[in-house]
């Protein structure tokens, strides 16, 4: 497959998540656009990384590297996002013990 | 290497120190012991000994400019720590972990000044923001708290997500995240993706700077959050993730040859007509301090605008003098019982030192001479004077400072000029030396502001 194609499905998804995150109005579903975000970038990620691998084969091309770091990097993405997924269902979790409510246009009061 | 690793070592000694001391004076204490060793470990590697010599593949790179911005960080996280952790430790009871976070944090800030590698950048940033949602809403029953929280959490991490679709486009135009096999093969390849990937890049890092357009979360987050931690927010941490963007522009925007110049100076009077024009129209001190830092985000841009040796002296003197001065203002503030600019009336009256050295530290951010912060603003308008072109964001800058004297004028006027009588909590005379102490540094250095940077050369 052509490497346009996950290109086309990666960002169609980022696009989906940004969309998503701007305007809906539940705290959850926010949050798991943002989600969205972030695999699509793993995605792109992952096939950036099969591109790579495919020039280092070919000499003509001369890259330094074989795009190993790549998939490396997508890990990192996995550990940080499970990282603020614990924090941010914690800071929700707190908001809704407070207010009864996960709707951010509760998030008002700091307005004057 | 020594900071980043004994950073995330007491970070952890203090989370384990909450288990076993129950005593918050204790925990106070460790913490302030850990930051000085940190400091001196920090300074030990300048002069070139390092505690732990790990190899990072070149994936990290210590360089005097970042190691001296370390030791700007940790000592004024230090005199944070001096005039702030009592009320640290009145936040609520998990003080211990309020401490473990902080050097947390620090240990982001000591990667983001030494980075080498997008991975590294990327790792950086999130130490630094994940510890500093929690630290916004440690004020569990304080509704402005959780609000702040959310805020800045679903804003961090929506920015997080541009970040690294701007890192992926990067890698996929490059084939590396290695900032010196990206600048070395800069005008080769897919140079469509790469242009994409700076600017997300650009513009995730703009969100979590707070330069206009991407500064709407500041105020409210900086409001809502605890005024200690706003203080470590607004200063050490702000200034670190600059320092991590003069390290990004430097090495590839500086070499990449596009017109970059006029939209950094577009973001860069943005960011100082937003900022000092809606500062005037706050009532609360808190609040105005929040939009201060925008207009101040505005001043420190000028380093990204103009790239030379000028404006790298003037980040290292910006980051000082703003972090020594804010952290100051903040640590009088925590103390006030009413933060309108009605709360201030009087105050030099019921608190003669606390107003004066206020006093010293708002002329400090104003710009006034004699003091650092008129260093810091001269090196940076020097240095964009110097690369020649734009200069009427020189003018604009300038005309931006005189406005910001009106706001920082108006609470030395409440202190001084007003009738009052301004509560506040009780004040011991050890906060008072330590406040007189940073006064005189602010204006030694606004003397003599070689003093700091003769040691990014020798």
């Amino acid at each position: 497959m052509p490497i346009n194609s996950y290109i086309f499905v990666a960002i169609a998804l980022f696009s989906i998540g940004v969309i998503g995150v701007l305007t809906r109005r539940n705290a959850i579903i926010i949050f798991m656009c943002i989600e969205l975000m972030l695999n699509a970038v793993n995605l792109l990620l992952v096939a950036f990384s099969k591109m790579h691998l495919a020039d280092a084969a070919n000499p003509a091309l001369k890259v330094a590297t074989n795009g190993a770091d790549g998939q490396l990097f997508v890990f990192f993405i996995m550990v940080v996002a499970a990282a603020e997924v614990t924090v941010g269902l914690a800071i929700i979790v707190m908001m809704y013990r407070n207010t009864h409510s996960v709707d951010v246009n509760f998030l008002n009061r700091l307005k004057n | 290497m020594n900071a980043i690793i004994l950073s995330a070592i007491l970070g952890v000694v203090l989370m384990f120190s909450g288990i076993f001391v129950s005593n918050k004076v204790m925990l106070k204490n460790i913490a302030i012991a850990g930051m000085v060793l940190l400091l001196a470990v920090n300074i030990i590697e300048m002069n070139g000994f390092r505690v732990f010599d790990v190899n990072t593949r070149n994936m990290l790179q210590f360089n005097r400019f970042g190691l001296l911005f370390n030791s700007i960080a940790f000592a004024a996280t230090l005199l944070y720590f001096l005039l702030s952790a009592r009320d640290i430790t009145r936040v609520g009871i998990n003080v211990a972990e309020y401490f473990a976070l902080i050097f947390f944090i620090l240990c982001g800030v000591a990667l983001v000044s030494s980075f080498n590698s997008l991975l590294m950048l990327f790792l950086g940033i999130e130490i630094i923001s994940i510890p500093l949602y929690i630290l916004t809403g440690s004020d569990k029953r304080n509704l402005k708290s959780n609000e702040a929280a959310l805020k800045y959490f679903l804003m961090g991490t929506f920015s997080t997500g541009i970040m690294l679709m701007g890192i992926a486009l990067i890698y996929g135009a490059k084939g590396s995240f290695s900032l010196d096999t990206i600048a070395a093969t800069i005008n080769q390849g897919r140079d469509a993706w790469f242009y994409a990937g700076l600017l997300l890049l650009l513009i995730s890092m703009a969100f979590k700077v707070s330069v206009a357009p991407f500064h709407f979360w500041t105020p409210d987050v900086y409001d809502g959050a605890p005024t200690v931690f706003t203080s470590f927010m607004a200063t050490i941490v702000k200034a670190a993730v600059f320092i991590g963007l003069v390290r990004l522009f430097d090495i590839i925007f500086a070499t990449s040859g596009t017109d970059w110049k006029l939209m950094v100076a577009v973001l860069t009077a943005a960011t100082l007509l937003v900022g000092n024009i809606t500062a005037i129209f706050q009532q609360s001190v808190k609040r105005m301090l929040a939009y201060s830092s925008i207009a101040q985000a505005g001043f420190m841009m000028f380093a990204l605008f103009s790239i030379n040796s000028y404006s790298k002296e003037g980040i290292i003197l910006y980051a000082l003098g703003y972090s020594l001065a804010t952290v100051g203002i903040f640590a009088v503030l925590v103390k006030m019982k009413d933060y309108t600019f009605e709360g201030f009336n009087g105050l030099a009256r019921t608190q003669p030192v606390l107003a004066a050295t206020t006093t010293v530290f708002l002329l400090s951010l104003a710009g006034i001479p004699l003091t650092i912060g008129f260093f810091a603003k001269y090196f940076m308008l020097a240095s964009a004077v110097k690369s020649g072109s734009h200069l009427w964001l020189v003018f604009f800058a300038i005309l931006m400072a005189v406005v910001s004297v009106y706001y920082y004028f108006r609470v030395i006027q409440s202190m001084y000029f007003k009738e009052g009588a301004a509560e506040t909590e009780p004040v011991s005379s050890g906060f008072r030396w330590l406040l007189i102490g940073v006064a005189a540094v602010i204006i030694l250095l606004g003397i003599f502001p070689n003093m700091v940077l003769q040691y990014l050369y020798f």
